[in-house]
Order: structure tokens, then sequence, then C-alpha cells
């Protein structure tokens, strides 16, 4: 039986240290963050080790129910999101006006990582809620966000978002979903939609769908495409809930895994629905939450990575088997436990490696989506959102396909036991490999990197990720201590601009450059962004390692195994990216 | 011919002081005549005019010192001295009566065998001739120039048909070679070629305009870039010629076109244009035209637009056209487009094209005369036969196309169009272009001899010798090679410099002589700045670092190489591309040549050499200076003795950024050594510049490296001063101030003093080192994206 614990000494770490709140102590809501760190922490630790965690397994196993059109979620799941509502979790981060708690981005994110370690099934629906209120805060009329936003803030109802139709995917470009207007300003919307999550569920009294949809005479392609709300339950004009709305859910999908999160077929039968934003830049709508939304997918690999990590390393240590190469370490016992072998090592190791630096990355860009919404001094808050736009799909990939990765390390750490659905590392497997796939394939995310961050500005955005580590090292060239890191770093960092100048201008000549290396840039890219998390832990450590030594030597250990096995793969995929595109769009296939 | 030494130009408006202006930068002595004044000195419109010629962004003089070949005069003091001139040109106003008056009085004067010529633009030269003395038809020619002369390159001749055809010859080769003018002979028909289409697509395109109620802003879009015109477009075009231009001209026409003539059912004078001449609404001349530059309440300057239905003006507003995009996918999607743009296009240049076609054989026997005009007169990218080819979709020929369009529109088809359908009307034969005849068959596109442009090798079948992704070099024969930049805008990179630095070795071994040239408007615009803002975002201060390495090293390569080199230079060589121009052992400048180090511009310094070679032709020329002041002679360059006055005049020119207004300011300011030539014709630079590096082959021997003595401290303190002054007096930014001393600091040789001696690799040094540090400051950084995205210098 899997268990898990909510790794709350690296949070603190993290946020009281890395963070470095200290710095920022002019935004909003930073200073008081503080105060509430510890209290969020425990609370949320103990929400998601108790209530959510022992109904992944029952979720996984019991699935859903499809019945007429209703979708009936597992045994448990139900009173777990009335709980997760009472207790006030959904509403942290959003504004005070319509019911939030006006917290900073960067405290939610343990909360959510670890109900992704506990039950990524169960945080999906609540996850789509999140984007869906983003998208109308950002972008819907007053009266619009009076009627939708508190009852979605505080949990009652939820939100989805509705964009994938059978024939458009990544091209939302061909979506056909008809949206004609109605003498009273609303309009009727018509159509079918496919992978919808949580598009029909039982947990709550309403479920309101952001749909896109085309109006009559729009233009053609990605630039005739509008967004818009439609209540499963459409509201009276006192605030209470009226007629069931013309659309419903036809079906849910048989999946890999997410076994308790409905993924529905959807139907609008002329449905009732509301226009929020400009006709036709519906897709410009949906895109500025976009980066939020992809942040939060990558957590999910993080969330599953922990949970997978832990697992392994307890079986681990306990599994005896075979002796050290060096001699029997415990002659006493019938075997060593095979934590003593290098290869299983190196696997918690690498495991290790990539759930710390993965924490570290997702905060501090939170931290940074915070500095770009708060911050009183326009330009911090451009760089800050630079930064964001640079960096998100690059988490949002390497979160995901670390996630993936390291659920199956895990499952190798199992032994033939992994591959048996009880040990639970199975679940982890299947359960993380959405990720990669949804929220914009980690392909599309490559895409997106060097067609548009990479060029953009001729490398603005990218300005706000070399200038900072270039300094850094500059900072500490003279530090004979943080020579181990700063050294292979410097090493590193010049691949990364050897593959960045080599895009940059063979990917000019001919774009198919840029797109044959695009998967292995963005690879490249995460490996030494990781590489700089983990000097500047490992600067941190070095700095508090007498406060808490177990914890500290732990990580400055774990630095030195990433920059030792894990970043050298920066070379390889250099000569990958610089073997151009040739090969690659050769006849043959 | 006899020589033409010394020409008159009767008639000092703006064509005619133009014209002297080409005369005068081609080196020849002009006397230009005007009407007497009737109070204070007698010359003074002649005077007035060359003034003019002086001044402005684009004026008609190459240099200053070229205006001291126009002897001003006037009609009545000066007449007599036609007799010394070899060619009279009479650019009076357009009046027969007047232009026959001004006949009678120069034949009276005149020397036996002169040429006088007119520059009508209307009126044929039978009319002109009439009752004018018989041996001026022998020597009378028409020679159209187009305004602006100095700039526009087509020159329309007609010869009498008494004007012998050797000696018509002879006059057109001078033309093309010494005052570098695309000469097209034209048949003696009203408004000649350019003109005659030209006049009848503004007529059509402001009619078609308000007939179908598009926008000023939508039409200018239209008519500009995306059919390869000017980005003036139409009515910019009319405000810059003035609106109330056309009527004249189009009378003109009228009282001497054909009865028939399409033009004639075509035009009308809208009554908006009327009232706006009426109202001194002219254009730019005047109280403004379709478009004017005005106040908004808060009193900043607005562009504002005529509301062609209203006739009032209103803001600007840009011009959003789908067809405009479709545009990129050729002509034929451009005019098939629905929207007003596409349906615009279509109707303006159905119209215009047809009665192109229709005018062969009537005012010329070839179609490739036609487009010479237009591209050369009206600065077309294509001409209207080019833009028919161009029609050419899906399997189906342009000739094919165009006359399905004009059935469907109930147009007849001219005949050179029937003969050509399901062919093209320009084609290749035998590494020749050919141009489809009005007789049906194909014949070659003349070339004027000794011309060449590197396309002529491509047409003719010819590979380049070595290729890389941002260079190529061609064989031009007799042991020359052409090494061609093939990045946008000619801009260096690391590949194309890659190349520069292979030449040394590959040439050695395979020629005798290299020149560096190219067929596009500018030579180079210098780096590829985006290279360098990448590099300096992602902090790869190795890139930059090593690209001013190779940069060094290879334009070391060109300056030692143990053959010549020379470039063939015309219009902008910027940055780097006039860092070469300084390490070649000659250049053969087209006149039309702008080169300038203009580094500081983006923050940084010339940093391949530029600053040690510009130094050290200063000291050079320093030098030779006091050698002849010495032995009593007066110097080329005026520049005192030791290293100070030219280090001072090497920091004025690259810390100001100034380019030169043409190759006779580029040879004054030292960018152009002695060796140098200038070519006047554009064609003609490269064959030039072949030429030149075969002298220069014979018993070549590379130059030798020198040292310099430099001031280093002193020296530096001293430019210090100066610039100081400029940041006290608000005349520099603070980011030019931290440029000007890495500049002062290169320039004085850094940490040395004046006993000893810099090498020129010490200076190639402290150019790396300074560009490096100026590198990594943000505000260069800010420098540099600012010119990617507005083209235009931060001053910050």
């Amino acid at each position: 039986m899997p268990s898990y614990s909510a790794p709350l000494k690296d949070y603190q770490f993290l946020i009281n240290h890395f963070l470095e709140l200290d710095k920022y102590s002019e935004i909003e809501g930073f200073a008081a963050a503080r105060d509430l760190v510890e209290p969020l922490l425990t609370e949320s630790a103990k929400m998601c080790e108790e209530l959510l965690f022992p109904l992944n397994t029952v979720g996984d196993k019991q699935g859903l129910k499809y019945e007429n059109g209703k979708v009936i979620t597992p045994a448990g799941f139900k009173e777990a999101y009335n709980a997760y509502v009472e207790g006030g979790w959904p509403t942290l981060t959003w504004p005070e006006e319509f019911g939030g708690q006006g917290m900073p981005e960067f405290l939610n994110m343990p909360m959510l990582e670890m109900v992704c370690s506990s039950n990524l099934s169960f945080g999906l629906t609540p996850g789509l809620t999140h984007g869906a209120i983003h998208a109308l805060l950002l972008h819907a009329t007053d009266e619009l966000k009076k009627i939708y936003l508190p009852k979605m803030i505080s949990g009652k109802w939820s939100g989805v978002m509705c964009l994938t139709e059978p024939v458009a995917g990544t091209d939302l470009g061909l979506l056909k979903t008809r949206a004609e207007p109605n003498a009273d300003g609303s309009y009727s919307i018509t159509g079918n939609k496919i992978f919808i999550s949580a598009g029909e569920q039982d947990q709550t009294e309403n479920i309101i769908h952001l749909v896109l949809a085309r109006l009559p005479g729009a233009p053609k392609g990605s630039k005739g495409i509008s967004l818009f709300v439609c209540p499963k339950v459409l509201v009276n004009a006192d605030g209470s809930l009226g007629e069931r709305n013309a659309f419903s859910c036809a079906g849910i999908e048989h999946k890999m895994g997410i076994h308790a999160s409905p993924t529905c077929v959807m139907n609008y039968d002329g449905a009732t629905g509301w226009l929020v934003g400009q006709p036709h830049r519906g897709l410009p709508a949906m895109f500025t939450m976009m980066n939020t939304a992809r942040l939060y997918v990558g957590v999910q690999g993080l969330g599953v990575a922990e949970a997978a990590y832990q697992n392994a390393l307890a079986y681990t240590k306990e599994r005896l088997q075979g002796r050290a190469l060096t001699g029997p370490k415990f002659p006493d016992k019938a075997a060593d436990p095979i934590t003593v072998h290098p290869d299983v090592r190196r696997m918690l190791y690498t495991m290790k490696g990539f759930t710390e630096g993965a924490r570290a990355l997702a905060l501090w860009v939170a931290r940074e989506v915070d500095i770009a919404h708060r911050s009183p001094d326009a330009k911090v808050r451009e760089a800050a959102d630079d930064f964001v736009q640079l960096v998100t799909p690059i988490l949002k990939s390497a979160l995901t396909d670390g996630g993936f990765e390291t659920a199956s390390t895990a499952m190798q750490c199992f032994g033939g036991y992994g591959y048996i659905e009880e040990y639970g590392a199975s679940q982890y497997l299947r359960d993380a490999r959405i990720a990669m796939i949804y929220e914009g394939t980690n392909g599309v995310q490559a895409m997106d990197l060097v067609g548009r961050k990479l060029p953009f500005d001729t490398g603005r955005y990218l300005s706000r990720f070399f200038h900072p580590v270039d300094t850094f090292i500059a900072e500490n060239r003279n530090d004979p201590a943080m020579a181990e890191f700063t050294k292979p770093l410097k090493a590193h960092v010049k691949y990364l601009q050897q593959a960045t100048m080599w895009i940059g201008t063979m990917g000019f000549v001919n774009p198919n450059h840029a797109g044959a290396g695009a998967v292995e840039y963005q690879k490249m890219f995460s490996l030494v962004l990781f590489a700089f998390i983990w000097a500047k832990q490992a600067k941190l450590a070095l700095a508090l390692k007498d406060s808490d030594p177990e914890f500290y030597e732990s990580k400055l250990a774990t630095a030195r195994f990433y920059f030792a096995k894990t970043l050298p793969g920066t070379i390889s995929l250099l000569a990958s990216i610089t073997a151009g595109a040739d090969t690659v769009m050769a006849e043959g296939l | 011919m006899t020589e033409i030494k010394q020409v008159a130009v009767l008639g000092s408006g703006v064509m005619g002081s133009g014209i002297a202006c080409v005369l005068a930068n081609a080196g020849i002595p002009v006397l230009l005549l005007d009407l007497p004044a009737k109070e204070g000195p007698r010359n003074a419109m002649a005077e007035g005019a060359i003034e003019k010629q002086l001044k402005g962004g684009a004026p008609g003089f190459a240099h200053k010192k070229f205006a001291k070949l126009v002897t001003p005069g006037n009609f009545e003091d000066d007449l007599a001295k036609l007799g010394e001139c070899d060619w009279i040109v009479e650019v009076v106003v357009e009046k027969l009566a007047v232009k026959h008056d001004v006949y009678k009085k120069i034949s009276a004067v005149r020397k036996k065998g002169s040429i006088v010529s007119s520059n009508t633009s209307t009126i044929p030269l039978h009319e002109l001739l009439q009752g004018m003395p018989e041996d001026l038809a022998q020597d009378f020619i028409i020679t159209h120039f187009f305004n602006p002369p100095r700039f526009m390159r087509l020159l329309e001749v007609v010869p009498s048909p008494q004007f012998d055809a050797g000696r018509f010859k002879e006059f057109c080769d001078f033309a093309d070679r010494k005052l570098g003018k695309g000469v097209v002979l034209t048949k003696d028909t009203p408004g000649f070629l350019a003109n005659r289409i030209g006049v009848y697509w503004m007529t059509a395109g402001l009619i078609d305009a308000m007939k179908l109620g598009i926008t000023i802003e939508e039409a200018d879009a239209v008519m500009g870039k995306p059919l390869g015109f000017p980005k003036t477009g139409l009515f910019g075009l009319y405000d810059l010629i003035g609106i109330d231009l056309m009527p004249l001209i189009a009378q003109e026409m009228l009282n001497t076109l054909p009865p028939n003539d399409a033009f004639r059912e075509l035009y009308q004078l809208p009554d908006l244009v009327k009232k706006m001449i009426a109202e001194g609404y002219t254009g730019r001349k005047g109280k403004g035209g379709f478009t004017r530059m005005a106040k908004d309440a808060n009193g900043k300057k607005t562009k504002e637009s005529l509301d062609l239905k209203t006739g009032e003006y209103r803001p600007e507003k840009k011009a959003k056209l789908e067809s405009v995009d479709a545009a990129k996918l050729g002509l034929a999607a451009l005019f098939s487009h629905p929207d007003i743009g596409g349906k615009y296009a279509a109707a303006v240049m159905l119209k215009t094209l047809h009665y192109a076609a229709s005018l062969i054989p009537e005012i010329s026997d070839d179609i490739y005369s036609v487009d010479q005009a237009m591209v050369m007169g009206y600065a077309w990218k294509y001409g209207p036969f080019q833009m028919i080819d161009k029609l050419a979709a899906q399997g189906k020929s342009g000739t094919e196309i165009f006359a399905g369009a004009l059935q469907q529109a109930g147009m007849s088809v001219p005949p050179i169009i029937a003969k050509s359908l399901g062919k093209k009307l320009y084609d290749k034969d035998s590494g020749v272009r050919t141009q489809f005849s009005i007789g049906g068959k194909y014949e070659a596109v003349p070339i004027p001899d000794g011309s060449l442009m590197l396309d002529d090798l491509k047409v003719a079948g010819k590979k380049p010798v070595k290729k890389n992704a941002s260079a190529q070099v061609w064989d031009l024969g007799d042991g020359v090679a052409c090494l061609e930049l093939t990045s946008k805008q000619n801009t260096w990179d690391p590949e194309n410099l890659k190349m520069v630095a292979e030449m040394p070795e590959f040439v050695r071994s395979n020629f005798r002589a290299l020149v560096i040239g190219t067929d596009a408007d500018h030579f180079s615009f210098g780096a590829n700045i985006g290279y360098f803002l990448l590099a300096c975002n992602t902090a790869s201060w190795w890139a930059i670092s090593d690209m001013v390495k190779q940069g060094q090293n290879a334009f070391m390569g060109l300056k030692y190489a143990p053959f010549p080199v020379v470039s063939s230079l015309s219009g902008m060589a910027l940055g780097g591309g006039c860092e070469l121009q300084l390490h070649v052992d000659a250049v053969q400048a087209h006149i039309e040549s702008y080169p300038g180090l203009v580094e500081v511009g983006i923050g940084v310094i010339p940093g391949w050499g530029g600053c040690k070679e510009y130094l050290l032709r200063h000291i050079a020329a320093g030098e030779a200076a006091q050698k002849a002041i010495a032995a009593g002679k007066r110097p080329e360059h005026l520049i005192g003795g030791g290293p100070m006055p030219a280090i001072s005049k090497a920091f004025e020119y690259i810390s100001m950024a100034k380019v030169a207004g043409s190759a006779a300011e580029a040879q004054e300011m030292l960018i152009l050594n002695d060796t140098s030539c200038i070519s006047m014709n554009r064609r003609r630079v490269l064959a030039d510049a072949k030429i030149l590096a075969l002298e220069l082959a014979h018993n070549y021997a590379p130059p030798e490296q020198r040292t310099i003595r430099l001031p280093g401290e002193s020296g530096f303190v001293a430019l210090k001063l100066a610039v100081d002054n400029f940041r006290k007096s608000g005349k520099a930014t603070p980011h030019d101030e931290t440029v000007s001393l890495a500049l002062a600091r290169v320039l004085t040789g850094g940490d040395t003093d004046i006993t000893q001696e810099v090498t020129e690799q010490q200076l190639l040094d402290l150019e790396h080192e300074m560009f490096m540090e100026l590198c990594k400051t943000n505000e260069t950084r800010d420098r540099i994206a600012a010119m990617l995205n507005t083209s235009k210098p931060l001053r910050n």
C-alpha cells in the first residue's frame, strides 16, 4: 500500500529562503504571506494526507459511472469535495471582492502540489474551475462576474473549459461550434465538444462551461472564434437556480489513467450562453490565462513524481537483495537493502534532483506571476511577465515529462512489484502520462518556445533568464566553495547559448531547423534552468548548513549529483539540435 | 562627335537646375541661364536655383564642390557664351512659342555642330522643329529627364530624323557612361513612354478611387508595395508632384494624343480636385493635398487624410486590407481578392496594363523599353509587361490570364498579347534574356556594352564557384573572382565572414584578383545586429567576442592578401559594410554611394578594424599633406601634422556617425582612398571594378604592416574635454558620452604614449576590448533593440 507525507520541510526552505521574499517587501501581500506559511502548510498537508490520499486508489479502481447523461464519481469523492470547499481551499488566491482571500500565487502552490500528489483525479475539477475563474475575471462583464464568480470561487459551482472538437485539437482554428445571437443579448450555442474534463459530475450543483464557438459571418480560422459562458443550470435574476440549460453529456471516455476524472463528450443543442470579451477574440482571451493553466499542469507532473519517489525511496530502503559491490553492508541480514547498489542510488538521486528542482521552479515562477501582477513598478512587472512567458512552456513540459519519467523510474525501483497494481507505482505511471499531452502537448510547448518565446524582440524574454545566471556566476566567481557548481554551470550555460544562437540564426534561414530541434532545446533549457536552481539551492545550503545539517547536507548531495550526473545531458542534446532538420525531413517514412 | 566639354542649361527651374547638377556631378562645366531679374542682381534666378540644389535631404549636387562648376547667368547678358557650349539643353516653360523663340536665339549664337536638346515632356519633336532653321534639325534631340534628375535614372531620348545615327549613338553612350543615365530611345509620340503610361495610371487611380469609395489610406496601401510601386502610393505621388500639375499635363496630352486614344475616354477632372486646386490645396507645396499635417486638440502634430466623399480632412486611419496580405502570394491573388483593395487594384491595373499593351508598337517597338521607362522613370519595381508575366498562376501564362480578364471586362485584347497567348513575354534563350517582339519572335534584351550585373551571370546559367548560407563567389572571367553577400540586406554574419576569411587562400590559388559586389540597391547594412542582440540578450559574450575577432581576422586577411581586392560599391555601406571599404585596395564606387561608420548609433564602435584603418587613413593623409606643403605643393587633404589632428578628424566622423552623401563626399571623408574610382552608371560599377582590379593585379604587392605613435592618456584627456562640452551643452546623451569615450580610448592608443610604437594588432585588441565593454551595457542593448524595432537610433 502506498503512502504519502507532504514535503513540508522543503517548502519551508524554499519559501523562507529560496524565494528571497525580503527583497520584495514593497509588493502587496508578500510581507503578510510570511505568517501564513506555517498554518497553510500544516493544514493543507493534513487535508491532503488524511482526506484526499486515502481516496486515490479507490478512485482508480472504482472509476466513474455514466448513466443517462449523468456522471457518478467514486465513493467518497463528493464528500471529500464538500470538505475541500468548506475548508475554503478554492478561495486562496482570488480577489476579496468576489469572496477570495487575495493571497499570492506562490502560497497556493504547496497545496496544489499536495493535492496532485495525493489524488490527481480529484484535483482536476477544482483545477479547471481555477482556469475558468481566471478567464471570467479577465474578460467577462461586471454583470457576468457578479453572477458567476462568487459561487465559482467558493467552489459551490465548478467551471470547465470547452475547446476541443473532434477535428479541432491543437488547431482550434478548425472548430465548428456555432453561436447565434438571441434577441435578449444572449446566444444559442450548437455543436459538439470532446475531451471536456469534468464537463459533467455530481459534486457541484452547477457547472459553468466556457465554450469556444463561431459567430455568424465570423472570419475563418483562429481569428473568428469567440468565448461564451454557458451554465449547466441557468441562473435566475435573483441568483437562484432556474432551468436546465440545453446541453448534455453524451458519454465519458475510458482512459489509461486519472480514472476518477470524467472526460466528457458534450453536446450543445441551442444552449444559452453569454459572450465573454470581444467578438472573435476568444482565443486571445483564453491565452491570457494559459500561462497559469500550464503552470498548474506542470505541477501535476511534480505532484505525481513526489508521491512516486516517496514510495520508491521507502521501498528500496526496506527491500533486501544482493550485496554491495564493495562487500556486505549489513552482514547480519540476509542481504543488503538495495539502496547500496549504485544504480538504485542513481535512480533515487535522479528523482530527488527532479522533484526538489521542479518544486523550486514552480514556486519561483509563481512568485514571478505575483510580481507581474502586483509590483508597483511597470518595468519590474514587465521583466517578471517576460520571465513567466519564457519559462511557461519549459516548465509545463519539463515537469510533466519529469513526472512520467519519475513515475517510471519509481516503478523500476520496485522491480516486479512495481508492475502490480496494489503497490501503487502503476497508478502513478498511468496518471502522470496525460499531463504531457493536454493543455498543449509538450511538442506544442516546444514550438511555442522556439517559435514565439525565443525570437520575441530578438531575445528579450531570454534575457530574463540568461542575465540573472550570468550575474550569479560573476557574483560567485571568487567563492571557492561554490566553484564546484559555478564552473559547470558556466560551461553548460554556454552550451545552451550555443544552441540558442544556432536556432536563432539557422531557424531564421529555415524554420524546419528550429522545429526539428525544438523538443531537444526545451529539454536542454530545462536542464540548465534546473542547474541554476540547484546552484542557488547549494549556495543557500552552504550558508544554512549548521541550522539543520541533515537537511542541508542532503540538499548539497543532491545538487552535486545533479551537476555530475543529470546536467551533462545538455551535451548530447546540443549535438542533436545542431544536427538540424535535414535527416528529419528526409524521405523515408 | 566632338567631346562634350561645356554645356548650357536654359531654364533654372527644378528640372533645369537639376539637370545642371547631373552634369556638374559628372565634372562637366555648366552655364545655367534664366530670365534676368527685374531688379537686384541680374542672375538672381539661376543663382537662387543653384543655392537650392545644395540644400535639403536629397540635394541635387553630389558634393558641394560641384556647385562651382555651374556658372549662373541670364538670357540677355550671357547669350553669347552659348557659342562655347557643345550641348545646349532647353528646359524652359512648356509653351511652343516660347521654345521657338529660345531656339531662334540659340541658333544665332551657337557653334556649328553643337547639340541642342529639349527637355519637353509633352510637345512632339516635329512641332518643336517646325519653322526652325534647317541646321537646327541636324543637331536636335529631345532629352527628357525625370524628377529629381540626380536620382531618377531614366533619360528618354528622341533624335530628330536628320540627326546622324553614329553621332546619336555616341551621345547616348555619353549619357550612359558619363551621366549615368538609363537611356531609352522612344518614338516621337505624346508623353513619350513613361509619362504616357504614368499619367494614364494616375488618372485611372484617382477616378477609380472615387468611383469605388476606397479611402486614400487604403488606395495607397494597395497602390504601393503590393504592386511593386514606391511606398508613397498613388495619392502620395499626387501630393508630391503637385495636384495642379496633373490637369496641365493632361491638357497637353489631350492636345496631341491620337483621336481614338483611350486616355481621352478616361480623363476627367473630378469636381473635388478642381475645387482643391482653386483653393490652393495642391499638395505638399500648397496648403495640403490628399493628406496634410495638422495639429490636434492637444497641439500634437497628426496626419490627416482627405475624405474623397465629403472633401473634408479627417485623422489618418491606417488601412487594414486582407488583399494587401494576399498580394504576397502574387499579383493574381491580389487582383482576384474580393475586398475593396483587390477590386481597386484590379480595376486600375487592368486598364493601365491594357493601355500599355495597346500602345505597342505605337510608342515603342519593344516591350522592354516600356518596362525600363516605368522602372527607371517611375521607380516601379516591375514594368507593365513584367507585371503581365507575373499574373501567371495555376499553370496558365500571365498573358492568358490577362487576356481572359480583358475579355471578361469587355475589353479588346491588344495584338502583342494576342500573339503571345500561352507564352511568357520575357524568357531566356541560351543564356540570354529575351523579350517577345511584336513580330511574334523572341529577341535579345539589349544590355549596354561594358556593363555587368551578377544577375547576367545567373541568366547565362553560370553557377557560383563557392557558396555557403550567406555568401557566394562568382567567376567574372579574366582571373577575377567576385564575392557576393546573400544574407538579408547583405548584413555580415558568422557565415559570410567565414567566407571572407577563406578568400586569401581560395583566390590566391584560383584567381588573380577579387571584387566584392552585389546587385542589391545597397552594398551592406553592416553587421547582422539581430545576431548581436540575441547574443547580448542571452549574455553570449563569447559569441560577440568570437564575431569581433572573426571580422578583424577576415578583414585583415583581405588587406594583406597577395592579390588586389576591389570593392564594387553602390548605395548604403554602413558600419561593417563601411569597414570593408577601408580594408580593400580600392573602391570602385557608384556616384550614389553612401558609406559611413555609424556604429555609435547602436551604442558600439567599429570593431572590425574600422577605427584602426580610419585612423591610419587620416594619419597617412596628414603625412602626405606635410610632405606636399614642404615641397611647396597644395595638399590633397588638409590635415595637420602629428597624430592629434588625424585622431580628431577620425573621432569626429565616427562619433557623429557621419554617412557620406555620395561617392564624392566619401572621397573627401577618406573612406575612399586615392586609388578608388567613381562610376556614374549603376550598371557599370561591377565591370569597372573588374577592370580596376585587373589593373592593380599587374605586379601587385600587398601593403606593409605599419606601426604608429599615439598620444595615449594625454590625447584621451583632450578628447574627453570635447565630449564633456558636448554633454554639458546637451548635444550628447549620457550613453553618447560612454560610447565616445570608448572610441577616444581606441583612437588615442589606450595605455601608450607618444614615445612608443603601437602595432595594428594592439589597436585591434583595443577595439575588441572596448566593443565588448559597450555590448555589456543595458543602454547599448536598448539601442540595438530600438534600431531593430524602429529602424531609428535611440538617443539614450
